[in-house]
């Protein structure tokens, strides 16, 4: 019954993102379009470690690698091609590609918690490292100059596929991703209620066990990182058509740190608070950046140390146990009420 | 006496650094058997059965499965071959509900309605029905090893491992279990570790003793509880 509930706020979820998808555009001006395309690219972002760290366990501290491979894929492969069609697709398999043989590793090698994470931190700055360096005019892939720390600009935009003269307008990058992100959230949520998503949860709740029940946990894990690695890609290329624009940036630890802030802001284990992680967090760094009253990364470290000392477990699950809490309190009092009253105290 | 062997172990070892935990086991149970492993603590009974279920490689010597080599086996693989095992300290899914523990160990053979129903169906048989949507994190020792031993029974196992399954357990529980344990051999191998010596009684199998990573006797449980040496071992305290 809970399971028709669920696929009825689904299909509610999936209609009213298309209405909104396509009737923002025709209500609201252009620039706010632009920006809400930016928070749906990091609420996509957020999804991918949602998913591989709040639902699988796997602590990433580089879950960015995966976006910024994703963005330079396209990058490059638009701007060599000319047509996005494949470019979109590369900027998808090439993370999922690198997620597998990286996993494989991690995963089969039986790397523990800790060290997976020191392990994707490092090769996020090794990313970064790498492409900051190759700023020379001679480093290029086919005909494009990599940039090194200076970037590439002036990335073309996705175009209609197989007719590179219809590109997207900001409106309709801004269709384009809110789709892609509902799309995603639904696939995921039934990702989750599948046999294979509760395989999943019940590994990161012990590990040990599920393999003596003979689940393989190592596959289990490397495909819930694939998957992870695909969204992300997904949101790099998503990145790069909102701001035309790629840097190494998009590899640095506080680009990473950041998004690891989104999830504990959300709580671990919920797909939408960590979109509404995501959001608030991007908000609030506009909001502290453009009106100056004090450095936004001073706010976000402070947020994240309340966070990890004294709600580990992320504002929406506190909020959702305390709201539980009250209504248990409160049926508590009504049955001792009724006790007592049979009981003829008043 | 005429039963194959459903597992054989020939010559296992396991060092920890300079410590011997298992010297040398050469062990055998037949299909349908039920046994129980006795020994003081220390004795290398839970190395053992670690080893047996791929939890830990042994230094040396092999173990077989229906005389198939399992010594280097993924512990999965071993699980999927039929062995299951309820670890001395348990090992469930805290996080979630009872009901969803045992789904999901039935889940592993069978189809999702299949699953749902095998695993109300061991709720009761262990009597955990009322406890059904609680996660297994909130419930006392004794009730979170009754969910384990049901994850055993929904993989529905050729061999049972059990290592000390009645810790923390009532009195009435205890006997309860003892009764299970004995319904559960003949269909499957049984092979229980106990401190327990009325649990022991109580089971009355074949009993192996353990003692500083050696077997020191191996019989009927009357013959082996009177024996000297496993009264020596136990420094006569467990005998009565
Ligand atoms: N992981 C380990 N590392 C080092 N020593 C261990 C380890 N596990 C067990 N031991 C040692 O091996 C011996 C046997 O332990 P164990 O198999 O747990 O005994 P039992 O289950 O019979 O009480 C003990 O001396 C114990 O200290
Ligand atoms: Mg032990």
């Amino acid at each position: 019954m809970s399971r028709g509930r669920d696929a009825a706020t689904l299909m509610a979820v999936g209609l009213i993102g298309l209405a909104v998808a396509f009737s923002l555009p025709h209500l609201v001006e252009v620039f706010v379009l632009v920006e809400l395309t930016a928070y749906i690219v990091f609420a996509m972002l957020a999804l991918s470690l949602a998913l591989v760290w709040g639902y699988a366990g796997i602590l990433c501290f580089g879950q960015s690698i995966f976006f910024g491979i994703g963005g330079y894929a396209y990058t490059l492969g638009v701007m060599n091609i000319g047509e996005s069609t494949l470019p979109v697709a590369l900027g998808i398999a090439l993370p999922m590609l690198f997620a597998a043989v990286l996993g494989y590793f991690l995963f089969y090698g039986r790397v523990s918690d800790i060290y997976l994470g020191v392990i994707t931190l490092c090769v996020s700055l090794i990313a970064y490292n790498l492409i900051n360096s190759l700023s020379g005019t001679e480093y290029k892939i086919g005909s494009v100059p990599i940039g090194g720390h200076n970037g590439i600009p002036g990335v073309p935009v996705v175009n209609m596929p197989g007719d590179s003269s219809r590109t997207f307008g900001f409106e309709e990058v801004f269709t384009l991703s809110l789709i892609l992100l509902v799309a995603v959230y639904i696939g995921l949520r039934a990702l989750l209620a599948s046999q294979f998503g509760k395989v999943v949860v019940a590994i990161r709740e012990n590990e040990l066990r599920a393999e003596l029940l003979g689940y393989d946990a190592r596959a289990y894990k490397l495909v819930v990182f694939v998957i992870g690695a695909a969204i992300a890609g997904l949101a790099g290329v998503l990145f790069v058509n909102w701001g035309s624009f790629i840097g190494p940036t998009v590899f640095s630890i506080f680009f990473s740190a950041q998004i690891i802030i989104w999830i504990m802001v959300g709580g671990l284990g919920t797909l939408a608070g960590a979109i509404a992680g995501a959001v608030f967090i991007q908000w609030l760094s506009t909001w502290l950046g453009t009106n100056k009253i004090i450095d936004p990364n001073i706010v976000l470290g402070v947020i994240f140390i309340v966070l990890v000392l004294l709600v580990p477990k992320g504002l929406q699950p506190m909020l959702v146990e305390r709201f539980k809490r009250r209504r248990r309190s409160e049926t508590r009092s009504d049955t001792r009420s009724e006790t007592n009253s049979r009981l003829g105290v008043p | 006496m005429s039963k194959p062997p459903i597992l054989r172990t020939e010559q296992v070892c396991k060092r920890f650094g300079g410590v011997n935990a298992v010297d040398g086991i050469d062990f055998s149970v037949a299909e349908g058997e039920l046994r129980c492993i006795i020994g003081p603590n220390g004795a290398g009974k839970s190395t053992f059965f670690k080893m047996l279920s791929g939890q830990l490689q042994p230094t040396a010597g092999r173990i077989l499965f229906r005389e198939v080599d399992i010594t280097r086996e993924e512990r999965h693989r071993i699980a999927r071959r039929g062995v299951a095992i309820k670890t001395q300290v348990p090992n469930v899914f805290d996080g979630l509900s009872a009901f969803e523990n045992l789904r999901i160990a039935a889940a592993r053979r069978l189809d999702s309605r299949g699953a749902a129903e095998l695993a109300r169906d061991i709720l009761a048989r262990v009597e955990m029905t009322a406890h059904a949507d609680r996660a297994v994190g909130e419930l006392a020792h004794g009730q979170r090893q009754w969910i384990e031993i049901g994850m055993l029974l929904a993989v529905d196992p050729a061999l049972v491992l059990l290592d000390e399954p009645t810790a923390g357990m009532t009195k009435e529980e205890v006997a309860r279990a003892a009764a299970m344990i004995r319904a559960l051999a003949n269909q499957r191998a049984v092979i229980v570790v106990e401190h327990d010596m009325k649990f022991v009684r109580m089971v009355d199998a074949n009993v192996t003793v353990f003692h500083q990573g050696r077997i020191l006797v191996e019989g009927p449980t009357d013959t082996v509880l009177r024996d000297t040496r496993v009264r020596d071992v136990y420094l006569g305290k467990a005998a009565h």
